[in-house]
């Protein structure tokens, strides 16, 4: 362990770890502005800053292929995808002030308090530990390689999982069949939430 | 370089992300929040892959599996969302307190207000 320290500087840190650090700045703070912004569609925006600071932490750890990936699924679909909700559900386009919970500060507190204690946590653990970043960990032939030599089962049923997770997804969103629709209807002329006319306007 | 720089790193975002699931009150705030904690896993995963050289890549394949079904939660997520404001007219899951065990009172023996759409619930 103390050879293992004394061969790393503790405190002197090498190039790739001054860029993760800054790299990694950029992204907690695009985090932030993306859970505390009162303008949603700016919420979303910042999570895209924050998925791309991710996919740049993962090409500085030498995982190319997940670099990637990170890029064209999170901020290619997932975003688009989270953009298009706010749109389909009229989200407010300028400053919304119920953006937040009433519960917020307790919010706060236990995101702080869990927050110092992993902190405390891993920083004790791993104080005396080093990656070694010689080579590339995860390129794509590499990955390829493991996932279709030693994940195959994995793998396939991820596909699985996806079809269902679409089928049900367009199921989910269809506009409800004649049966369908006429029992939502009955259902929903017995509720007195004061958004029901919206709804039953929204269902047309 | 030093392991705890990612790992400070993800436990700060995951952090973060558990504030916006906790604070937020649109529903899909609080679906970007749930994407922060994800990628805060992934992120250490990734890290951890790295720092033990793991012969099966366990770590990156399982990043992969994760980006695989946070896509799909995404897309069953949304289509809740959609639904709950097609029915209820807005996606503040401060309201959808239809399951919420209220003091017995004179509101007990309202069971209208019970109505069969437990799906509203699921994101809240």
């Amino acid at each position: 362990m103390t050879l293992a320290a004394a061969s790393h500087g503790f405190l002197s840190p090498t190039g790739v770890e001054i860029a993760f650090l800054l790299v990694g700045i950029a992204t907690l703070g695009a985090a932030i502005v993306t859970v505390s912004s009162r303008q949603l569609v700016h919420a979303a925006l910042w999570l895209v800053v924050a998925l791309g600071g991710i996919a740049v932490e993962y090409l500085l750890l030498t995982a190319e292929f997940i670099a990637w990936v990170q890029v064209l699924i999170y901020v290619g679909s997932v975003v688009v995808l989270l953009l298009f909700g706010l749109m389909l559900t009229k989200a407010p386009i300028g400053r919304s002030p119920d953006a937040d919970s009433g519960n917020r500060w307790p919010a706060l507190a236990v995101a702080l308090a869990s927050a110092a204690a992993l902190v405390w946590v891993v920083v004790d653990a791993f104080r005396t530990t080093w990656i070694t970043l010689d080579g590339v960990q995860g390129s794509a032939a590499v990955s390829g390689r493991s996932l279709f030599q030693y994940w195959v089962l994995p793998f396939e049923a991820l596909s699985v999982l996806l079809l269902a997770a679409l089928v049900g997804a367009i199921v989910l969103s269809r506009k409800g069949g004649d049966t369908k629709g006429a029992a939502e209807g009955s259902a929903k002329g017995a509720v007195r939430t004061p958004a029901a006319p919206v709804a039953r306007e929204g269902q047309r | 370089m030093h392991l705890a720089y990612p790992a400070v790193l993800a436990v700060l975002l995951f952090c973060t992300g558990l504030y916006g699931v906790l604070a937020r009150r649109n529903a899909i705030l609080v679906l970007m929040s749930v994407e922060l904690m994800l990628n805060a896993v992934n992120l250490n995963l990734v890290a951890f892959d790295v720092w033990l050289r793991d012969t099966l890549h366990a770590g990156q394949a399982l990043t992969l599996f994760t980006i695989a079904v946070a896509a799909a939660e995404i897309g069953i997520g949304l289509a809740i969302v959609l639904l709950v404001y097609r029915n209820r007219g807005s996606s503040d899951i401060d309201r959808l307190r239809d399951l919420a065990e209220r003091p017995a009172g004179p509101d007990a023996a309202d069971g209208g207000r019970q109505q069969p759409d437990t799906k509203a619930e699921a994101t809240a």
